[in-house]
């Protein structure tokens, strides 16, 4: 992270493309300038050294409470109603009961 | 049901009560609210739907059990508003944005659950800024919240509807999520109580995620031994959510009943800094001697990284909000953008017309910050630093029992006016970020109004699983007002 990472409008076509976003050429220009301003601020972060920190994902590790993650806690395996599914499809846009119907999927 | 009850000031405590002497119905009460809401509403836009049907039905249930004389729950016949992040059988859940536009929500929430397992009456989903990221209710797809103590001045969000429907008189209490400070400055905004309780205490279950690490569910209340009811019923552990703690909750309410004298309370220089509203600073100040009297000793400490919150805070959420987001693509519920021709160009049309601007910006960002070459400087250093942070206050709560600082830097200010500047909006957020991403517990509790009239809100913060103590420090301010 360099304090002068500039970003182009080249740089949010590519992370709209990997976010699966499709910006329109008004909102690009909107999008870099702010994704500057929140960077510069952010560079802030360089001024610390955190040579030897260790990385915190969430408290629970920190405090030794994530018991769950280990297995310690992992609920009885047994059969247990769950949603039913007419309630889940009748919930997507477009479904004949059974699957998730979408556009295709291979360009040709 | 002759006695007048007034809805703008009805506590918890009292509407049980109403309703367990027969004063007053669950039912009627429950149309009250409706009454009111349809009266009040249109000024303040807090509530996105209503969920008469289950409300009326639940309310039934209750009157019923009083008329059999049954064991009735802590919150029997209390109506209570619910974020439109939570999900609700028979209800919509937008989560503030157009591309859940329509979605009815197959499943409860756990903390739904727990509610009307509790006797509560659920009257709607509230309004709040789209996918709870916001500081000012603006970013809702639905239109914004307005403060009801100022009506040309913003709620604070992103549990904007939450603050402002209690604040209203338009339910009793209500729920919401703080990521970043999205309950306690709200709450400030618009003088209620609100309580974040610390990561794990409360299942997510049911709530739709924006950062995983930093989300939390808890209730806004009108006075502190309310919030303290809601957080009794709300706590606890839940096999549907992972990362909910094992650790048995204290009884807060009893523990209310404790005093104060004796207890360790911390004031952080870095939290009095420049910027600070010299009558927030003012207010908080009257706070710390309200404690003095009441037997507290004051200790000054140090939370060396607290200017670092707000740039970690940016990378993480915003990393985990891009990842979260991503489930939103036109496939299984919600929006689907019309006349795409391959699958691609479905989900970037779909989320291109089913996101508002705050939301894209985030989720460029976060993406930005986990791509190849960013991730280092970016997300681990940020990871890294929270550990700095959260060391900061592990420290700090070897020495006291309680910290007590600003929720906000300054009172609601006006809608529109942070609207242009997202790093100016981010900095609303400089007192409440440190707390999330410590995981500690926090709330924020009414102690003054501004000569203007807004109010003012101070921020009590707990050591992980330490609401009791905290909640007790809340009273203590809470008594002390006039």
């Amino acid at each position: 992270m360099s304090e002068t990472a500039v970003v182009t409008n080249e740089d949010v076509t590519r992370v709209a493309e990997l976010a699966n976003l499709e910006l329109t050429a008004e909102e690009m220009p909107r999008m870099a300038r702010d994704l500057n301003a929140i960077l510069g601020y952010i560079a802030q972060l360089n001024e610390l050294d955190t040579t030897g920190v260790p990385a915190m994902a969430q408290v629970g590790e920190m405090l030794g409470l994530t018991a769950a993650a280990h297995g310690e806690t992992l609920r009885a395996d047994v059969v247990r109603a769950s949603v039913d599914r007419t309630a889940v499809m009748a919930e997507a846009p477009e479904t004949d009961g059974r699957f998730f119907k979408v556009p295709k999927v291979i360009e040709r | 049901m002759s006695e007048a009850i007034h809805l703008e000031t009805l506590s918890i405590t009292a509407a049980r009560d109403h309703v367990r002497s027969g004063l007053i119905t669950a039912t009627a009460l429950a149309e009250q609210h409706y009454e009111r809401i349809t009266a009040v509403d249109p000024n303040i836009n807090s509530y996105l739907a209503l969920s008469r049907d289950r409300a009326l039905a639940q309310a039934a249930k209750v009157d019923a059990d009083v008329k059999a004389g049954a064991e009735l729950g802590p919150l029997a016949g209390v109506p209570i508003g619910v974020k439109d992040v939570l999900t609700m059988v028979g209800s919509p859940a937008t989560a503030g944005s157009l591309i859940l536009k329509g979605y009815h929500p197959p499943y409860d929430a756990t903390v739904v659950g727990k509610l009307e397992a509790a006797g509560a009456v659920l009257l709607g989903k509230l309004n709040c800024d789209e996918f709870a990221m916001g500081s000012s209710n603006e970013n809702s797809a639905y239109g914004p919240v307005h403060n009801p103590r100022a009506l040309d001045r913003v709620p604070g969000g992103s549990s904007g509807g939450s603050a402002a429907a209690v604040a209203a008189g338009l339910c009793v209490a209500s729920l919401g999520t703080d990521t970043g400070g999205s309950i306690r400055q709200p709450a400030a905004f618009c003088g209620v109580v609100g309580v974040l309780p610390t990561y794990g205490r409360v299942s997510r279950f049911g709530l739709i995620a924006f950062a995983s690490s930093l989300d939390r569910v808890g209730p806004f209340t009108k006075n502190v031994a309310d919030a303290a009811t809601m957080l009794e019923v709300l706590a606890g552990p839940d096999t549907l959510d992972a990362t909910s703690s094992q650790t048995v909750p204290a009884r807060y309410t009893a523990e209310l009943a404790k005093p104060v004298a004796g207890l360790r309370i911390g004031v952080p220089d870095e939290y009095f800094g420049e910027g600070l509203d010299p009558e927030i600073r003012a207010a908080i100040e009257k706070s710390l001697d309200a404690l003095r009297s009441a037997g507290c000793t004051i200790h000054k400490v140090s939370l060396p990284h607290t200017r670092y919150a707000i740039p970690t805070y940016y990378v993480v959420a915003t990393a985990e909000a891009s990842s979260n987001l991503s489930r939103f693509d036109g496939v299984r519920f919600g929006l689907r953008a019309a006349e795409s021709n391959t699958l691609a160009a479905m989900f970037r049309k779909t989320r291109d017309q089913g996101f508002g601007a705050e939301v894209k910006r985030r989720i460029l960002l976060g993406t930005y910050a986990l791509s190849a070459g960013y991730y280092d400087a970016y997300y681990l250093k940020a990871q890294q630093v929270r550990t700095l942070l959260t060391r900061d206050f592990l420290a700090a709560y070897e020495q006291v029992d309680a910290i007590v600082c600003p929720v906000t830097p300054t009172p609601a200010f006006k809608l529109g006016e942070k609207t242009d500047d997202p790093v100016k909006m981010y900095l609303e957020d400089i007192y409440s970020v440190a707390a999330s991403l410590a995981g500690i517990c926090g709330m924020s509790v009414p102690c003054g109004t501004t000569a203007a009239g807004l109010p003012i809100g101070v921020q009590i913060l707990g050591p992980h699983f330490g609401e009791a103590t905290m909640l007790r420090v809340g009273a203590a301010i809470e008594a002390a007002q006039v």
